[in-house]
């Protein structure tokens, strides 16, 4: 009882604010709206609303899925330096982090099920109460570590956000050790994601083990990418503390994540077209296109010329720490990532296909009102927890709260 | 599935239950007893369908269940009585398949005999078959090849023919990788699907390499008056919208002891079938006299479908 004169609050606050606020959460409605009213028809008339076919068929939802993965994996670029090291100006925005990752896997979760056949029969994924192919099938284990990772950061976060409440501080011989056990659960996500791909013998593009370290290294850049701009935002529009000396720390790191990226993308680009073996086909079709299809070569470009630009932006201290240039990096960042990482991951591994038949995909609009809808539901998700957990930070509910919530903000 | 377990509604008497408590156990009785009524409602065959259980976890009982579902099922959306096996692999058995690339000529009655006697979709067009034509310089060149050609006879003189359909794989990509284990391969050596356990994630497309498996993108749609009506469980009963299937050998022949559809309609005779395990059978002979060889060696998915130049 104690506890839901507490949390109903914070409950409420989640879901009141200014005009803008208003405006934005009405906007991400309706978007849900129509991606919704899209999602109905394709369960009614099935996957023939989507572009994909035989030749093609994973596209546009399993590479968005990849894609926020990867955002996923990235809280623990703030995990990491915050708890081991116990390096102060980035601890007090991990949660922030923490809240990122759990609406990405939540938009992760969206995408898969928005790419089954059969949504109904998702139980039979369940141990036990299904048949799940474990440990046979690297999909499989992908369910599982999804859904540990999801668990562990909501556990997280709800206990810091229950402590905070309540004016206490946090119990170290709970999160500590979580924390600590959501490094190599966030590694794990993007490492089994990878494996998915990597381990199809049937697929050149994917079939190389360079495949996970690469999804690492683009992962810890597209993830910060999108915090450094939340946490501008967040900087302007709330009363959170976020050091500058944070968002600089945060990077830099990316600068070193980029560095990486583009060399095992190049060390992998040698390895092709230098040995020239049929494996090449897909690469052409990414970067110049095969028998007359090029419609990938422009994001093909888009996304080098990106990475190449933002890790010369974030290498330098004097261009990372000036705002615009910092926050036109992130972008460069986020549209590299978001090309690499997503169609450029999907398409050319699937085309042509294995018996060599070249089927040209682009999404339909049905797909893009559902991707945008998850989209929309994944924003949703961050702006109440973020609603919920900054006046929390910051000390705004304590004050307001019990007396002993006042004497531990004193 | 829940039943409603707890009291029934309140009995006059009860008046120590508060109006929430109340409020909260009229509305999970009422949730209990719409479930059990739409249960209830239901016959054992829906409930079958949607409680379906791996085809591999069924007893005796529950696959006479599943059988009576899918021939009535049929016979509802068709009106054509139908008769559904569930024919277990026979003890000694290994069916392999051997493909003349010499004699064949392109004429894709193979494909068409194949979408008959499976049941396969004509809108959207679901092809298990897939027929293949590479120049004759080039040799075997999947980039090269086209599986569209339109000549108005064939064989065309610079070109030969690869038929592709499922490899039926010793060592498949198709079934390792499957999340919930609805495919497998069955001690005869065919890989099946269990169409009502696949959840439709199409792991096991992007997995194959011979494109082998199709999806049903849309509901399929088979003429009723064309329907096969020798169905088998695991085989070509029309399968659902939103699952994976692929060429079983005719499941519902072969383990009658009768030819695939594909090897009885070739004009040519280019397509041989039989038990690998039978040194005396015709498979056995071309394996042990000819020179085969199976597509994507290097892959080690050791494929039962062979192919050799006859002549």
């Amino acid at each position: 009882m104690n506890a839901l004169k507490l949390i109903v609050p914070a409950l409420q606050h989640a879901f009141r604010g200014g005009t803008a606020f208003k405006v934005w959460v009405a906007g991400l409605l309706c978007m849900m709206a129509w991606g919704g009213a899209a999602y109905y028809d394709q369960l009614t008339t099935g996957l023939i609303v989507t572009n994909m076919r035989d030749q093609v068929s994973w596209a546009f939802y399993i590479g968005n899925f990849t894609f926020l993965v990867g955002v996923a994996a990235a809280a623990v670029v703030l995990v990491i330096p915050a708890y081991i090291y116990g390096w102060k100006p980035i601890k007090e925005v991990v949660i922030l982090g923490e809240i990122l990752a759990i609406s990405a896997i939540v938009m992760c979760l969206m995408f898969v099920v928005a790419d089954m056949g059969r949504p109904e029969r998702g139980w039979h994924l369940i141990p036990v109460i299904g048949k799940m192919n474990f440990p046979r099938a690297i999909l499989a284990w992908d369910v599982l570590v999804l859904n540990l990772y999801l668990v562990l950061n909501v556990v997280i976060v709800s206990h810091l956000l229950y402590r905070g409440i309540q004016g206490r501080p946090y119990n170290p011989n709970l999160v500590v050790p979580l924390v600590l056990l959501s490094v190599p659960a966030a590694v794990g996500i993007h490492t089994v994601t990878a494996f998915i791909y990597a381990g199809m013998a049937a697929r050149p593009y994917w079939n190389a083990s360079i495949l996970a370290p690469r999804f690492l290294c683009s992962a810890f850049c597209s993830g910060p990418a999108i915090m450094l701009i939340l946490f501008q935002i967040l900087q302007r529009t709330t009363k959170i503390a976020i050091k500058d000396e944070a968002i600089w720390k945060v990077a830099e790191l990316m600068a070193y994540a980029m560095f990486l990226n583009l060399f095992l993308l190049g060390a992998e680009l040698f390895k092709e077209y230098y040995s020239r073996t049929e494996h090449l086909l897909h690469f052409q079709y990414l970067f110049s296109g095969l028998h007359g299809h090029s419609a990938l070569v422009p994001y093909a470009w888009a996304f080098v010329f990106c990475g190449i630009a933002a890790f010369l932006i974030f290498l330098f201290p004097a261009t990372r720490r000036n705002v615009v240039t910092l926050n036109v990096g992130c972008l460069l960042i986020y549209a590299s990532v978001y090309i690499e990482k997503g169609m450029g991951l999907v398409m050319p591994a699937m085309t042509p296909d294995t018996l060599g038949e070249v089927y040209e995909y682009t999404p339909t609009l049905h797909e893009l009102r559902i991707g945008a809808a998850i989209f929309s539901t994944g924003f949703l998700v961050f702006t109440l927890l973020c609603k919920v957990a900054i006046p929390i930070l910051t000390g705004e509910f304590a004050a307001k709260g019990s007396p002993a919530s006042q004497a531990a903000a004193h | 599935m829940s039943c409603p377990t707890g009291p029934l509604p309140l009995e006059p008497g009860e008046e120590t239950v508060t109006p929430e408590e109340l409020s909260r156990r009229d509305f999970l009785t009422g949730v209990g007893l719409a479930a059990a009524g739409y249960l209830a409602a239901c016959t054992p065959e829906a409930r079958e369908a949607y409680f379906a259980k791996h085809f591999l976890e069924l007893n005796a009982e529950e696959v006479q269940l599943r059988m009576a579902r899918l021939k009535e099922d049929h016979k509802t959306r068709y009106h054509r009585e139908v008769t559904v096996s569930a024919a277990p692999p026979k003890p000694g058995v290994e069916f392999g398949y051997a493909l003349d690339l010499s004699r064949c000529i392109g004429c894709r009655r193979c494909v068409y005999a194949c979408v008959k006697e499976n049941n396969q979709s004509r809108d959207p067009q679901v092809q298990w078959i897939r027929v293949l034509e590479m120049e004759k310089k080039g040799g075997i060149d999947f980039e090269a090849a086209n599986p569209y050609y339109a000549h108005e006879k064939v064989p065309d003189p610079d070109h030969f023919y690869l038929p592709v359909a499922c490899q039926q794989c010793r060592n498949p990509p198709c079934t390792r990788v499957c999340p919930v284990g609805a495919t497998w391969q069955e001690a005869d050596g065919i890989v099946v699907i269990d169409y009502d356990w696949c959840i439709g994630c199409r792991c096991c497309m992007a997995a194959c390499p011979y494109g082998a498996r199709h999806f049903n993108w849309a509901d399929p749609v088979v003429p009723a008056d064309e329907l096969n009506t020798n169905l088998h469980v695991l085989g070509n009963r029309v399968r659902p919208r939103g699952v994976v299937e692929k060429c079983t050998f005719c499941i519902q022949r072969v383990r009658e002891g009768r030819y695939p559809a594909c090897v009885e309609i070739c004009p040519v005779g280019a397509r041989k079938f039989g038990n690998l395990l039978d040194t005396e059978s015709e498979i056995s002979r071309i394996l042990r006299e000819k020179r085969v060889f199976v597509l994507k060696a290097e892959l080690k998915t050791e494929p039962k479908f062979y192919y050799f130049y006859g002549i």
